[in-house]
């Protein structure tokens, strides 16, 4: 008899983190919050408990986070007893004397790269595990498990390494870095699914609540914070929305909803007509090969 | 559910990138912007075209799309309430040969595009042999373009023929033949409205319902060889678990349970499983591509890169390989060559003793004079290694038998092994 898909797909990832801590000496797991990264801490668990994990959590802040989402990271990490690093994108600006992005539909989302950059070279990380599902976009549908990237953190498609059965390589040269994603192969809702399966508690925003937005190009911002800048035109409405994936506020719309349960959220987003990252990230519709460019560029 | 791997093997011509566009379409896996972004890209597109390009689904490079070919392998995901399936798209020219290499590794059933208009032809050997030799168990061989040659019933029995006759000097398991034509959807997951003499599946009601269970070796009857490579070592070392010491690895065929006898390799060593844990839990049984904890009676040595295996059923050890080889890089492969060998979680460093012949893919001759492997190249070698390495032959156990080279200088994979057996 074949095993579920689901735990196909867990021992899969459960697999790959394992290959981390068998083939690296200073990984780290990079988590923002979202849905993606508790999904990962949820299987670092299974994967390495009763043991420490082999690596700390890291989180990248661009300043921007939804309230909820930094509440929820600082309560996960004193509740399971690992490290947590926290880097802020603010530092990073500061420090280099960056040019923070201003205007209409300003976003700190390319700085990450800056910070995530520099907190690699200040922990001496050689490995990342992150999030990333190939499902999400066009330039992710090719990216390996070990994504190897050369000290500027940079992703050159055409040097990828080809990854045969579930052999893994990740011989480095010093200064070299390598990006693993083991939950590669989930879609969407194979994460909701797993999240429900599972009984993992999730930060409250991506329930339907309701909240203070901002309606700019179609789309439903949160004003929370101040980080969004009002200007004339924009309407203020309040409505009822539940928070697709977790990006920082900048960058991440909201989606009227009425799904107050993981079952609800599960049934809408089994009907719904739009990807995740179509409706959501305002960061992928600048141009079609936007995520690509950024990679080339170092982001995650 | 289940999960199925399938990879399409096919090049622009043959209509592959159609025929995966056109299996999300009609299964309704594509969604609106996805959809827009492919009407919006199909509009800038120079050929005048004004139906959608269903093969821009799956250029996902920035150059590819401005060549409109594939290059790379991409994986597409989408379910139905059957099954979820992940595509792996591989590219079809010789030239890419190591990339179906590649994707084939992992699959259960490949996707074979012949074009109704030309038959069985060169790509069609050549991805047939890939198939083969990968060691997937189930090929469909996609008749296309049914739509030019007026739905013929004769051009597809013909065809039908040709590859069987084909087929049979291949070591494959079981084939299924669909006519099909992805442009207008015919049999992909409807049913045909031209083709009334055909009376088996569309594509997808094979893709839905095909039995893959034996492919990832559960059944003890089957594939009784427990095999474990040790991934990592949990130690927690706190007072509470102060002698706590677990293997974790993902068992790569048949099964555990306690009370087996195991034998460590290449140690040799001896040892009783005392526990299978999983999540905190304790299992009766630990079955393949189960991600488990093992735990022993005795204190043996065990480190990442050892096989544990069931005492009653061991795999072969040696320092003297057989393999058959995809050759990836650029660098030439010459005898003397040396690499680092990576089967399971064991690393080795390696040199070749010998190439036996270098295989070509397209007429399947044996050329026994080759004193190098070339990027895309297939060939038998011989290779020594420094550290005696365990495998099954890979036409028995894909699991475990399958490894890589990797260049010690550069550190690329530049070789795909199919270990077959001792060469000594």
């Amino acid at each position: 008899m074949a095993l579920d898909y689901l735990d196909q797909l867990e021992s899969e990832a459960i697999h790959i983190m394992r290959e981390v801590a068998g083939q690296f000496e200073r990984p780290a797991l990079l988590f923002s919050g979202g849905k993606d990264s508790i999904t990962l801490v949820h299987l670092a668990l299974k994967a390495f408990r009763p043991g420490k994990f082999p690596f700390p959590l890291v989180h990248v802040d661009t300043g921007h986070n939804f309230q909820e989402a930094l509440d929820y990271r600082d309560a996960l990490a004193e509740r399971i007893g690992e490290q947590l690093v926290v880097r802020y994108v603010e530092d990073t600006i500061e420090r280099q004397g960056l040019k923070e992005p201003t205007g209409r539909n300003a976003t700190r989302n390319g700085l990450q790269t800056f910070t995530l950059l520099e907190t690699i070279e200040e922990f001496a990380f050689d490995a990342c595990i992150g999030g990333a599902r190939r499902d999400e976009e066009k330039a992710r549908a090719k990216e390996r498990v070990f994504s190897v990237r050369d000290e500027f953190g940079s992703w050159d498609p055409k040097r990828q390494r080809p990854e045969l059965w579930n052999l893994y390589n990740g011989r480095i040269h010093k200064g070299e870095n390598v990006r693993v994603f083991p939950i590669s192969n989930w879609t969407e809702l194979d994460v909701w699914n797993y999240i429900r399966r599972e009984k993992i508690e999730l930060p409250p925003i991506y329930f339907a609540h309701e909240r203070e937005l901002l309606v700019r190009d179609g789309k439903l911002m949160a004003t929370a914070g101040g980080v969004i800048k009002p200007e004339s035109g924009d309407e203020i409405v309040t409505r009822t929305v539940r928070f697709r994936t977790v990006g920082d506020i900048s960058c991440t719309a909201a989606s009227e909803s009425q799904a107050f349960t993981l079952d609800a959220v599960i049934a809408e987003i089994q009907a719904t007509r739009i990807s995740e990252r179509g409706e959501t990230r305002m960061d992928d519709q600048l141009s079609e090969a936007a995520m690509e460019d950024r990679k080339k560029g170092g982001y995650f | 559910m289940d999960l199925l791997r399938f990879i399409t093997a096919g090049s622009v011509d043959d209509g592959k990138s159609t025929l995966i566009g056109r299996l999300l379409y009609d299964s309704k896996s594509i969604l609106t912007d996805q959809l827009e972004a492919i009407e919006r890209a199909s509009k800038n597109r120079s050929n005048g075209s004004t139906t959608i390009d269903l093969a821009l689904l799956t250029d996902g490079l920035r150059s590819e799309r401005e060549q409109g070919i594939t290059i790379d392998v991409a994986y597409r995901y989408f379910q139905t309430p059957k099954r979820k399936f992940i595509i792996v798209d591989a590219p079809g020219h010789i030239q890419y040969t190591r990339n179906m290499v590649t994707g084939a590794s992992n699959c259960q059933l490949a996707i074979v595009l012949v074009d109704a208009r030309h038959g069985v032809a060169e790509q069609t050997r050549r991805h047939s042999l890939i198939a083969s030799l990968l060691g997937i168990p189930h090929i469909v061989v996609a008749v296309n373009k049914m739509d030019l040659m007026d739905y013929s019933e004769g051009v597809f029995s013909d065809i039908c023929i040709h590859y069987t006759e084909l087929a049979s000097k291949l070591n494959v398991k079981q084939v299924t033949f669909i006519p099909m034509s992805a442009l207008n959807g015919d049999n992909i997951v409807d049913r045909s409205q031209f083709m009334p003499w055909y009376n088996g599946p569309t594509l997808l009601e094979h893709l839905e319902t095909i039995d893959v269970s034996d492919t990832i070796n559960t059944k003890e009857s089957r594939f009784p060889q427990g095999r474990l490579p040790v991934q990592f070592v949990i130690r927690p070392q706190t007072a509470e678990l102060h002698d706590y010491r677990g293997y974790a690895g993902k068992v790569a065929s048949g099964s555990f349970r306690p009370g087996d006898a195991v034998t460590v390799l290449p140690s040799g060593e001896t040892s009783i499983i005392d526990a299978i844990e999983f999540a905190g839990d304790h299992l009766a049984e630990a079955v393949a591509s189960q991600s488990v904890i093992l735990h022993l009676t005795d204190d043996v040595d065990i480190s990442r890169g050892d096989l544990l295996v069931r005492s009653d059923n061991q795999p072969i050890t040696t320092q003297t390989v057989d393999a058959m080889l995809c050759w990836m890089d650029t660098k030439e492969l010459r005898v003397g060559n040396k690499y680092v060998l990576q089967v399971g979680t064991a690393r080795t460093r390696c040199s070749v003793r010998g190439i036996a012949y270098q295989l070509n893919v397209n007429t399947y001759a044996h050329n026994e004079d080759a004193k190098v492997l070339r990027l895309n190249d297939m060939g038998k070698v011989v290779l020594r290694t420094a550290q005696p390495i365990s495998f099954d032959p890979y036409p028995e156990n894909r699991a475990t038998g399958g490894a890589i080279l990797i260049d010690e200088t550069s550190n690329v994979t530049v070789g795909a092994l199919m270990l077959i057996g001792n060469a000594g």
